[in-house]
């Protein structure tokens, strides 16, 4: 898509260390055709993983996790009026895949209509992978009493409305900016959530590497269509000491990236429909595609963690090549 | 208004079986005109029937609608996706429940003044009501 990358990139010009990073995220195409492609110091390179004791120790550490997103259970048009099927296709890829991964995450919308059997129907199909998920909340799921039927499924007790946890020597954020939304606005943190998010990070080192999941984009992909968050730019700017920063997101049902600084953005497609490009239709919403091309538009992440590499590698995975 | 003025001098010194033919189309041409003018003056002339906000591809058409007091106006969603109308003001005196593909909601207002709203899932959509 190159037009899209065009429009993702921001228009100043690149630094020598931005533009090398760029490069490297259009090498991470090969990625998907079993080249892992890392990051080192700002210095893409291909690491192949053999049976030297320094790769064992590699190896022991690394361990990846799966992004799924916008399942939509209860959406029942076109493109696709089972998304129920494709979200157990997409399940079903992460149960068979090679490498076992550590977790899910669920980046939002896992319901169209936040009805409880929707719901209780993708929690079904996501629980047969067999592994933990942690889920944040779109704005399909809090659609009703303030998000009341989402949060008394998905809620961690510890933390109700938004939570960190640690993964082999990784923090992790899970955020919600899809309450209490402003008229003329976009997505939204609110200072409560700030404040946590300060304190959750104080203490911290800066080597720790930091992945922020939330289901709006983080960045100002397209505001013109809601694809941003308003007070984003203050999350961010208590990660910035951070040496490595990937922020994942969904609401947008297609892949696009960012890289700003240290942080890296990505947003992931869907289990259920495409949305088209920033600009390229009159709205947002579904995108109405032959059949035999919904699958090759929706699909899962897989996410790589090596210890020592600042940039985790990146893997979309379509439902058909 | 005035070419009818002219066309109606000429009917009268017509012969009277054309006359009735002439009258006949010249009372339509002005009924037409006159539902033209009450059509593209509505705004300026607000009544009371019943006013509708289509919803399509994220925005609300027409984006302002002027209406009297009294006035009940109805919202339609055409969209894929739900949306809501909620007013943008403290204290709230109007939201929705999230409004399916085909489903409709409706507000009378009785007191003048602007009322802005914006769909909650979507809130970069924005709407204004003028009640008059």
């Amino acid at each position: 898509m190159p037009d899209l990358d065009k429009k993702i990139l921001p228009p100043e010009p690149l630094t020598e260390h931005g533009a090398r990073r760029r490069t490297a995220l259009t090498c991470m195409a090969w990625a998907g055709a079993g080249m892992l492609w890392t990051m080192n110091g700002g210095v893409p390179g291909s690491k192949l993983i053999s049976g030297t004791a320094e790769a064992a120790e590699v190896n022991r550490h690394a361990f990846s996790f799966v992004q799924i997103s916008d399942s939509h259970i209860g959406f029942n048009k076109d493109p696709n009026v089972d998304p129920a099927g494709t979200l157990k296709e997409a399940v079903d890829k992460i149960r068979t895949s090679a490498e076992k991964p550590k977790f899910i995450i669920h980046t939002g919308d896992i319901s169209h209509l936040s009805k409880p059997d929707e719901f209780d129907t993708a929690t079904q199909i996501i629980q047969s992978a067999g592994l933990d998920v942690h889920y944040v909340p779109g704005e399909h799921d809090v659609l009703v009493d303030d998000g009341g039927s989402y949060f008394e499924r998905f809620a961690k007790p510890a933390d109700p409305k938004w939570y960190s946890f640690d993964q082999g020597g990784v923090h992790f954020i899970g955020l919600t900016n899809v309450l209490d939304l402003r008229g003329g606005g976009l997505g939204f943190l609110g200072d409560e959530q700030l404040t946590w998010l300060k304190k959750d990070l104080q203490g911290r080192t800066s080597s720790t590497p930091i992945v922020v999941f939330a289901h709006i984009p983080l960045w100002s992909l397209y505001p013109q269509w809601g694809w941003g968050t308003d007070d984003s730019a203050q999350a961010l700017s208590m990660m910035k000491r951070f040496g490595s920063v990937t922020v994942l997101n969904g609401h947008v049902h297609q892949v696009a990236q960012k890289v700003e600084g240290e942080i890296s953005f990505y947003s992931a497609l869907s289990t259920a429909f495409p949305q088209p490009a920033p600009g390229t239709a009159a709205g947002p919403g579904p995108m109405e595609v032959p059949a035999d091309t919904l699958r090759k538009m929706l699909g899962v992440r897989s996410v790589n963690y090596i210890p020592g590499k600042a940039d985790l590698a990146v893997v979309d995975t379509r439902l058909s090549a | 208004m005035s070419a009818n003025v002219n066309k109606w001098r000429t009917v009268m010194t017509m012969p009277a079986s054309r006359r009735v033919g002439m009258v006949k189309r010249v009372a339509k041409t002005i009924t037409a005109l006159w539902v033209a003018i009450a059509l593209t003056a509505a705004p300026a002339f607000a009544d009371t029937k019943p006013a509708t906000v289509v919803i399509d591809n994220f925005s609300f058409s027409p984006a302002q609608l002027s209406v009297a007091a009294g006035s009940t106006v109805t919202w339609e969603n055409h969209d894929d996706m739900p949306h809501t109308i909620v007013d943008d003001a403290t204290p709230r005196e109007f939201k929705s429940a999230p409004l399916d593909s085909g489903d409709h909601f409706s507000q009378t207002f009785t007191k003048p003044g602007t009322y802005k709203y914006f769909c909650s899932i979507h809130p970069h959509m924005t709407g204004t009501i003028v009640v008059k």
